[in-house]
């Protein structure tokens, strides 16, 4: 470019200019906008994750355990505010219910894949919009999921294998071996380097602890080695010499939570909180969101460079797709509206048919009507004509009678006459 | 700004070390370029162990010519390129980890001390560039100006910047404590300084410009508000700077950007 010259040298300082308070301008920002941790917890139903929940976050989340004839697996996201000196954190637990209790678990995992996706899906969405707020936007992605293994000592199960490697390219996954007071120590030793060993052979890829930073290099190499993590959890206190601790009682001694001899509770306290929270969430944005984000965009037919190699193509297949749809949309549109119109014709055509059977019939009825008048008005005149002759000669028959009588009387007169 | 303003020496003073050439060649002619061209330089700095890559652009020509009409364009030009680039960045489907930011987070715009009110060309450039860019306003050369002259010219420009509209940074509407916008609802003033021209005053030595009436302290707030205009930039609001670049003019671009295409 015309304008740009290109030495990038050092350039040394004469006096305290003072951009090293950039970090602390950068923690105030932070600090005052708050932050916001998901965690997925994946586990069999009563195997200890709403008390792990509890005992790292030192609270009562509310819930009541689940039952075991949930018909499938379902999530349930619970959020939640913290707050702990001036840092406000807007956690959320998501837990997977009925997971390990059907008979036949094949589709387990697919709820679990869906959540994930759904909120890579909402980030993108939001991404990809015209008028976007990312800055304040309420991240729902989830930053690590606790997997709880069972401590049966021997081996992982083979719907913990399937499960993980289904998500091992979608969320940073910690597991971890739930209710470790189960397991006697030289045990737990063979059944972690068991579940490692396996979980290599299966290339399942677990979170790992990032080393490359000094500050925080050693401490999670040494932690590396303890993985995956034998934790107890409990919110119970329990009187250990003078102080009261968190532990389970059992008659034959007390587990304590905090004691790294008894579990690894603490140390997953360490890696997942007090080292590791920015990393796992900064992962699970540069790492994860992004495949999820170019397997999306590919599959939508989207790429970088064309055979032209227009650039701004994604702007421009967006754009091709989004006038497509509309087309089509417009399309469905006049298809309606033309059957719509053809069926309004077509009814009224009907109507109108209707209607003139209707008239003709009224007309026909009306002809007939009158036609029957007459017949009866001429019937009616016949009759009074027929009535008329039929007095006439009636009359005429009476005269006549009385005529003969009075002929027959004056005759039979005629006739006494004569006999005198 | 214009040619003569002190915009190298501010830089210098600013960063304390030569960060701009031109300045430590005080023989060569000044050749003024018949159209603004602007001339980015980049630097690495360190201090206490935080790591800064500063780059800063200088626009020789703005405002020189007798005739300035849309001397502000390549300007603008360069502004919206580095938006474009980063934009470009962003949308590919395989994008980098950290996208290289060229963008510019403020811009430092030098008023003439001419004590009365904003020209015209100032409120052209100012007006149009407050709404892509974190526009910071300076008084340059302040010492020409009494304390009396300054106060009023600086509420004279204020007045101005109102009337028109014109909304500078830090800008009223991102502004959350209210402490911080009473800090923030003035003009800095600024006071070049002569690199050497150390003078002793109460046998120390202060970074100032010496002349025959005395000498004028570059970090005394009571001469000029040079520490004032450093703290804003640096100290305090620097992060802030680059958040609004981001949050604001970056967004406003881009959805301009995707609503015309």
């Amino acid at each position: 470019l015309p304008w740009q010259s290109d030495d990038l040298r050092n350039l040394s300082l004469s006096g305290h200019v003072g951009f090293d308070s950039l970090p602390d301008q950068l923690v105030n920002k932070s600090t005052s906008q708050g932050f916001c941790f998901n965690i997925l917890c994946v586990g069999e139903t009563g195997i200890g994750k709403s008390t792990l929940m509890d005992t790292l976050f030192n609270t009562k989340f509310e819930s009541e355990p689940a039952t075991h004839n949930e018909p499938g697996v379902r999530l349930k996201a619970r959020s939640y505010e913290l707050q702990e000196s001036n840092v406000r954190l807007k956690l959320t637990i998501v837990d997977t219910v009925g997971f390990g209790d059907q008979i036949n678990k094949d589709d387990s995992y697919k709820p679990i894949v869906e959540y994930i996706d759904a909120q890579f899906e909402a980030y993108l969405q939001e991404e990809l919009k015209i008028k976007r707020s990312l800055f304040n936007y309420h991240d729902t992605r989830i930053h690590a999921c606790l997997y709880f293994i069972a401590p049966t000592g021997h081996s992982l199960k083979s719907l913990d294998l399937v499960t993980m490697k289904k998500l091992d390219s979608k969320v940073n996954i910690i597991p971890i071996i739930a209710k470790a007071d189960t397991i006697a120590k030289n045990e737990l030793h063979k059944f972690k380097s068991k579940i490692m060993s396996e979980l290599v052979s299966n290339g399942v890829q677990i979170y790992q602890f990032p080393t490359d930073e000094e500050t925080v290099a050693e401490i999670n190499a040494t932690m590396s080695v303890h993985l995956p993590f034998a934790v107890v959890g409990s919110t119970e206190e329990v009187k250990i010499g003078n102080k009261m601790a968190k532990a389970r009682q059992y008659p034959w001694g007390v587990v304590q939570v905090e004691n790294e001899n008894h579990c690894d509770f603490v140390k997953l306290r360490e890696m997942l909180i007090r080292v590791n929270m920015e990393d796992l969430r900064e992962q699970t944005h540069t790492r994860h969101y992004e495949l999820y984000r170019r397997c999306k965009l590919e599959e939508m037919g989207f790429k970088d460079t064309d055979p032209d190699s227009k650039p701004f193509s994604l702007q421009e297949t967006y754009e091709a797709k989004r006038n497509e749809f509309l087309g089509e949309l417009q399309k469905k549109e006049d298809e309606m509206r033309q059957m719509f119109v053809m069926r309004v014709k077509e009814k009224e055509a009907e109507l109108k048919e209707a209607e003139k059977d209707l008239h003709e019939k009224f007309d026909h009825l009306k002809r007939t009507h009158q036609e029957e008048k007459k017949k009866v008005e001429d019937k009616k005149k016949e009759l009074e004509e027929e009535l008329n002759n039929f007095q006439k000669k009636k009359a005429a028959a009476q005269l006549l009678q009385s005529q003969a009588q009075q002929a027959g009387s004056q005759q039979t007169k005629k006739d006494k006459d004569k006999k005198k | 700004g214009q040619s003569g303003l002190g915009k190298s020496t501010m830089v210098n003073t600013l960063f304390k070390s030569k960060v701009s050439r031109k300045a430590t060649q005080p023989g060569r002619e000044e050749r003024i370029p018949k159209t603004v061209q602007l001339q980015s330089v980049t630097h690495v700095i360190e201090e206490k162990g935080v790591k800064m890559k500063l780059t800063v652009t200088d626009t020789p020509g703005f405002g020189d010519q007798i005739n300035n009409e849309n001397c502000w364009d390549p300007i603008i030009k360069y502004i919206n390129e580095q938006y474009e680039r980063y934009l470009r960045e962003e949308i590919l489907i395989t994008r980098k980890r950290k996208i290289p930011d060229t963008r510019v987070h403020g811009c430092v715009y030098f008023v003439p001390p001419t004590g009365h009110w904003l020209r015209p060309l100032d409120l052209e450039f100012m007006r149009r560039l407050s709404k892509i860019v974190n526009v910071v306003p300076v008084i340059a050369k302040a010492d020409t100006l009494t304390l009396e002259e300054r106060a009023e010219f600086k509420q004279r420009i204020q007045r101005d910047l109102k009337a028109h509209a014109i909304s500078v940074y830090p800008q009223e509407d991102f502004d959350e404590d209210p402490d911080d916008r009473a800090l923030n609802d003035r003009i800095r003033e600024e006071n070049p300084v002569h690199r050497g021209g150390g003078g002793k005053g109460n046998g120390k030595r202060v970074l100032g410009r010496k002349t025959k009436w005395g000498i004028i302290e570059v970090e005394n707030p009571m001469h000029c508000e040079f520490p004032m205009l450093r703290d804003l930039l640096i100290r305090s609001h620097l992060q802030d700077l680059k958040d609004i670049t981001h949050n604001v003019h970056y967004e406003s671009y881009r959805v301009r950007r995707l609503n015309e295409s």
